[in-house]
């Protein structure tokens, strides 16, 4: 068989492995795919290249293309648009294929902050989000200015969640900001914020700086977020039916392996080189773990589940996942939120996720929906071939979203 | 709204942004101001309240601006990025060129039309020279490597300066490697050997 090329772009993050693996691993081979990568700068530009052809395939923030599909962000269609393919002015659908990694944020604070909260007797027992946050606005005179990599990303949606649920909100108390991650160290040495939430390794690099200390991983907010999807232009998804399902095929694999513990030094070898992410692979070994260094004098914290990409069944792209995301937004924004949620169930692509990938023994959720952050414990729901465990996804401030009572 | 529409550039190194203001000049009377400070970038561009802003895709705080988009952002009216609105070959050939422009929302196209032309031929001129010294450098840094290759095979094998290079070559040729890599591989191996 001979390969078909395929073009996809990442962001340097661990997030990025399962792209960056199955391309140096050898699963897109296997699919008879030529991977070729390309670091994107930033996520604007990565979505841009999505949208205008120049990739075919995207490693991507889970809340981008439900915004887009809102006419939130860059060259969407209207809300609620369907029957997708070229909108006008080169607007393009862009759809979730499958979940890529779940969790691996974690939230920051500058030093002199992280002094003030210590100087209260806060433990930074890296587990209790609502101790941490009350203990956090305790410590703040002035307004919180925070840092985030993107506007429309799962770190916004945590932060907005988390001191939303403990009366912080914005913009009245809150300034959330947007700072490339790898300018987040820089960002925080010059007192430009107070605080980040940003995806690994750049807590760590932070905290390896010396500039940060580490408040919370994103999983004390909410258990399991879907944090990066597989992004491609729906129209794309249309024309090449068997390169959608190598590519998801290949991906689906590569994050069965990058979860291995046995594998981790390997991926962080991989990782650590110039083309990828340019960083140490010790750092990065860290997130794989879940073992963070949370302070320059070197405490260690033990994270349950804070980076997975394939337990719990995190690549099914769960369609409350999209709805929950669009919900979360259209209330921030006051924008209509039947049609935002109609519009975020129909970027997440269960449908595919189940075509695809059966033959390959994945975990098939016999639900296109679930009730997000349901479920305080480890689960046993209905499955294709009997039953799975999922969760826990609870947020931690209890809050439930069921999509059939809202949609 | 004045009639002249500002405009204001984004870019950290003094030269290219001279460069890029004087060719949007000589398209048209505008009133441009140059940003090259990244911290503090969405405020500062709020200061000049722009109707246009250009900014380098390569850029990795071009997302700061992403947050401009946002009615609620610091500038306090919607801004779009072109892309959303106007001709999609025009922002496919910006996107293609290297600039990303944020237009604010209701500027009918064929007003920024000049614009992103002269914007775009400028960039298209940063991007070639940008390849072509990335070009130069890579062969820089393999001729230097070769050189230190070839002094490592004549200290070992007593051999001259053209033997050494033959033989590097024959073995780049047998293992199917660029000849560079073959002399990195021997440089860093015999860093090892001492």
């Amino acid at each position: 068989m001979r390969a078909a090329s395929l073009r996809a772009g990442f962001i340097a993050l661990v997030d990025a492995a399962p792209l960056i693996v199955a391309r140096e691993v050898g699963f897109t081979e296997e699919e008879g795919l030529a991977l070729e990568l390309t670091r994107a700068p930033s996520w604007s530009t990565l979505r841009d290249m999505l949208v205008f052809g120049q990739i075919e395939a995207a490693h991507m923030l889970s809340v981008l293309p439900v915004a887009m599909a809102m006419g939130l962000s860059g060259g969407a269609g209207q809300v609620g648009a369907e029957q997708g393919g070229e909108g006008q002015g080169g607007a393009a659908r862009i759809d979730a294929l499958q979940v890529l990694s779940v969790n691996g944020n974690s939230i920051g604070l500058s030093r002199p902050l992280a002094d003030r909260l210590r100087g209260r007797g806060h433990p930074f027992d890296f587990r209790d989000a609502t101790a941490a946050g009350r203990a956090l606005i305790a410590a703040t005179s002035t307004r919180l200015r925070i840092g985030v990599p993107f506007p429309f990303s799962m770190h916004a949606e945590l932060l907005y969640h988390w001191l939303g649920a403990l009366g912080v909100t914005s913009p009245q108390a809150l300034d959330v900001v947007t700072v490339p991650p790898p300018l987040m160290a820089r960002a925080m040495a010059a007192n430009e914020i107070d605080a980040f939430c940003v995806g690994a390794p750049w807590g760590s690099i932070a905290v390896e700086q010396g500039v940060g200390e580490l408040l919370l991983p994103g999983t004390a907010i909410r258990a399991f977020a879907p944090e990066k999807v597989l992004a491609a232009r729906h129209d794309w998804t249309v024309a090449e039916p068997e390169l959608t399902a190598r590519l998801m095929r290949a991906l689906w694999r590569a994050g069965r392996w990058i979860s291995r513990p046995e594998n981790h030094v390997t991926v962080s070898e991989i990782l650590s080189r110039p083309a990828y992410l340019d960083l140490p692979a010790e750092v990065i070994e860290r997130s794989l773990s879940g073992r963070l260094v949370i302070s320059p004098r070197g405490e260690i914290r033990q994270v349950e589940g804070y980076l997975e990409f394939f337990k719990g069944a995190a690549g099914y792209p769960w369609r409350s996942q999209g709805a929950l995301i669009a919900h979360a937004l259209a209330a921030r924004l006051g924008l209509d939120r039947g049609a935002a949620i109609a519009a975020g169930r129909g970027v997440f692509r269960t449908d595919l996720y189940r075509a695809n990938l059966r033959d390959l023994g994945a975990e098939l959720p016999a639900a296109a929906e679930k009730i997000e952050g349901g479920m305080t414990a480890p689960t046993p729901v209905a499955s294709e071939s009997g039953s799975l465990i999922l969760g826990p996804d609870r947020f931690f401030d209890g809050y439930v979203f069921d999509p059939d009572q809202l949609g | 709204m004045s009639n002249r529409l500002s405009i204001v550039v984004v870019e950290a190194d003094r030269e290219r942004a001279h460069l890029i203001v004087d060719s949007l000049r000589a398209a048209g009377d505008y009133d441009i101001s140059a940003i090259a400070e990244v911290t503090g970038l969405a405020r500062h561009i709020s200061r000049h309240d722009p109707d246009v802003v250009l900014v380098d895709i390569a850029n990795p705080s071009r997302d700061m601006l992403e947050e401009l988009a946002l009615a609620s952002g610091p500038l306090e009216r919607p801004v779009a990025m072109f892309v959303d609105r106007s001709d999609g070959g025009l922002t496919k050939a910006a996107v293609e060129a290297g600039v990303s422009a944020y237009v604010v929302d209701g500027l009918r196209a064929e007003r920024i039309k000049p614009i992103l032309d002269a914007a775009i031929a400028r960039f298209h001129m940063f991007q070639r020279m940008r390849v072509e010294l990335e070009t130069t450098k890579r062969a820089l840094e393999e001729r230097k490597v070769i050189d230190r290759a070839k002094g490592v095979l004549m200290k070992a094998r007593g051999i001259d300066e053209d033997a050494a290079y033959a033989l590097l070559r024959r073995a780049a040729m047998d293992q199917g490697r660029k000849v560079s890599d073959v002399a990195e591989a021997l440089v860093t191996a015999s860093g090892l050997l001492g």
